[in-house]
């Protein structure tokens, strides 16, 4: 068995650290590139949304390179991404590809169901062994987020355009080779005095943006044109409202205990979006609303095209804008994107904001 | 003086008007329907609307506007969450009366009860009655209400498993029913197939080439259900769930000429589900499947000509 997942920012990292752990024989998918981007759209449904197309593109050059067998979550709506796994695997099996595909979702009706499929991928290793694989993953998902969420704050004052760019990439590949829990705090230790280092401009006055919309779009570099990496280096500092170790903490272990986590970003959307939609369209309006109460200069929303709860939260951003007086500016992307267009809106968008800032400090 | 109550003829008007109108009639309230689809209703709905919303959610925001503008004392919106266990409705659904709010200006008072069986479905009746309650308030006359409404739906929906499409029993048109010629399947939202303005009157124009339609409504429940159930993991869309479990049950009975699949531009689920359906129907090799995908772009004279080409395939087929 050659065992491959689709790749979702950093968390394709800890994803193969923790297959690894569990004493699988891993085939990461090559790095998202045109070609993948490519192959996806040619063989995925036209107005699939775009994580779906790219997670193709990953599937079939992951099976080309040899895999056999692919790892991939699941849900159960109403956002279309519970339905992901059951499409790709037909759609591979007509382009005839001979592979097994265990999707890992919510049980439909036994929890006995789940426990089978864990225990398909974990084969000979014992309960405590997965228990221990599974922390250090926790932990290292932890430890990039930390570091990337340190990043953020470093670039826009950075002196040398790129330099904390590389710095990141410099501290993440200790983190992603670690193989315990101790290698692993020793890394982030390290990484975190490497993007430190980066030589800043601290009296720099920089444009506060916070980051909304679907998750893939957010946590994946290459969906959203980099754009925390474009924002950044214009002099923005970023702040993202959504990391993988919150959504595993939120969504696979306080509401398994029955607890509710997000209730702060709920309560703040209430006036204006009271109920769930799927994805993360509630959340898009939650947040914006406490990007604006925290005094942030604007907010960038990105959705992939077609994506419902997104439109849902795209129809309702514009009040919130005006309502909370916070500049909100949505962008839905997807293979059509063009780079150039995408930058010369932020730039406007950033203008707007400069300009903003300059007349409210004079009033 | 009576309480007029609005319903825009728009999106789930195509499934469950007439249980609508029974309860609000039988509180004593006046139903004011919004107009028939005109250019005028989808323009205004395209303006008002985020570019990227479905076709059908543009109309919707233009029959709401249209509904303001003739004055109603307030309209049913209501946010439909769940009409059944462990299904949920497309997305959009469950924000809708948060898109009409904050797209349309000035609208008068929204009646947007919450209605989802599948979490809540105590609570769903509990807000049904507080909803009656808020037009009558003797508990006899709201059970009363309530009976009406379930009472109608049936009556609704067993007329049309006798072979009518929503449009032809809610406008009261005939149907010119054709027997034994071609039988074609036409699957997709109610709402898209029976708007004659979305739809480009696609029913009647196939019942014109000499086609008898088949929908997802003349089927008989069980058969849905069954059609569904061949999937491996059953679709968690209420009318995704029930366009496959209907293509499915076409596809293993075999007395379908052809199918015709309508979707809007950007439609979410439609783009998972209709994708599956023509991989089905291409393992099959039993009947043809034409995929038609509708937006305010669409241009009549396109569907036509594709239509008829359709049929003339579907003809050909038979006759050899």
């Amino acid at each position: 068995m050659k065992i491959t997942y689709p790749h979702l920012g950093s968390l394709s990292i800890a994803m193969h650290g923790l297959l690894e752990d569990l004493g699988l024989d891993v085939q990461a998918p090559p790095p998202i590139t045109k070609r993948t981007i490519n192959l996806g759209v040619r063989h995925s449904p036209e107005f699939a949304c775009f994580p779906l197309k790219i997670n193709m593109g990953n599937f079939i050059e992951a099976l080309e390179a040899g895999a056999d067998t692919i790892v991939m979550a699941g849900g159960t709506g109403p956002c279309r991404f519970g339905y992901y796994a059951q499409v790709q695997r037909e759609i591979l099996r007509d382009l005839g590809y001979n592979f097994e595909m265990i999707v890992l979702e919510p049980p439909q009706g036994q929890m006995s169901e789940l426990v089978d499929k864990i225990k398909e991928l974990c084969g000979d290793k014992s309960w405590p062994e997965v228990m221990r694989a599974l922390h250090t993953a926790w932990r290292r998902i932890k430890a990039m987020d930390q570091l990337h969420a340190l990043t953020l704050k470093v670039r826009p004052r950075e002196l040398e355009k790129g330099s904390t760019t590389k710095a990141y990439k410099e501290a993440l590949q200790p983190i992603a080779s670690a193989r315990s829990n101790a290698q692993i705090e020793e890394a982030l230790r390290r990484g975190t005095k490497t993007v430190k280092a980066v030589p800043c401009d601290y009296e720099k006055d920089v444009l506060r943006i916070g980051l909304v919309g679907e998750i893939y779009m957010i946590l994946e570099p290459y969906a959203n044109l980099y754009i925390e990496n474009v924002l950044g280096e214009m002099g923005v500092e970023v702040e993202r409202s959504i990391y993988i170790s919150h959504w595993i903490k939120e969504h696979l272990v306080l509401s398994s205990l029955g607890l509710k986590g997000s209730k702060q970003i709920k309560k703040a959307a209430a006036p204006y979006l009271n109920h769930f939609v799927g994805g993360h369209g509630w959340e898009s309006v939650g947040d914006t609303v406490l990007y604006a109460r925290k005094g942030f200069d604007g907010v960038v929303h990105i959705l992939p095209f077609t994506c419902t709860p997104e439109i849902v939260a795209q129809s309702i951003l514009p009040t919130v804008s005006r309502e909370q007086g916070i500049p909100v500016i949505s962008f839905s992307l997807d293979e059509q994107a063009g780079e150039a267009g995408f930058i010369t809106r932020l730039e406007a968008f950033l203008d707007l904001l400069s300009q903003r800032r300059i007349k409210t400090k004079t009033m | 003086m009576t309480v007029k109550v609005g319903i825009p003829r728009a999106l789930l008007y195509y499934h469950y008007y007439p249980g609508w109108e029974a309860f609000f009639r039988s509180l004593g309230a006046e139903v004011v329907l919004s107009d028939e689809t005109t250019k005028k209703i989808v323009d205004s709905g395209v303006r008002l609307a985020v570019d990227e919303a479905c076709l059908p959610v543009k109309l919707y925001l233009g029959h709401l506007a249209n509904l303001r503008d003739k004055g109603v004392d307030c309209i049913f919106a209501p946010r439909v969450v769940s009409v059944e266990r462990k299904k949920y409705l497309c997305p959009k659904f469950l924000g809708l009366p948060e898109i009409a709010r904050f797209g349309v200006p000035d609208l008068p008072r929204l009646l947007d009860v919450e209605i989802n069986v599948h979490q809540q479905y105590q609570k769903t009746r509990r807000d049904l009655k507080k909803l009656a309650a808020g037009f009558d308030r003797r508990p006899w006359v709201i059970a009363r209400a309530l009976r009406a409404a379930k009472l109608a739906q049936d009556e609704y929906e067993a007329t049309l498993r006798l072979g009518h499409t929503p449009h032809d029993v809610l406008s009261g048109t005939e149907n010119t029913y054709q027997e034994g010629k071609l039988r074609v399947a036409v699957l997709g939202h109610a709402y898209n197939l029976n708007d004659k303005f979305i739809s480009m009157d696609l029913l009647s124009k196939l019942r014109e080439f000499g086609a008898e339609v088949v929908t997802a409504e003349m089927l008989r429940p069980q058969d849905i259900k069954r059609g569904a159930g061949l999937l491996e993991k059953e679709i968690f869309w209420t009318f995704g769930k029930e366009l496959m479990g209907a293509a499915f049950h076409l596809l293993e009975e075999g007395k379908i000429d052809g199918v015709v699949l309508v979707a809007s531009f950007g439609c979410g689920p439609d783009s998972l589900v209709c994708e599956l359906v023509e991989r089905m129907y291409k393992r099959g090799k039993n009947a043809p499947v034409l995929m038609l995908t509708l937006d305010e772009h669409t241009g009549e004279a396109g569907v036509v000509t594709r239509l008829e080409a359709f049929i003339d395939m579907l003809r050909w087929r038979k006759a050899v």
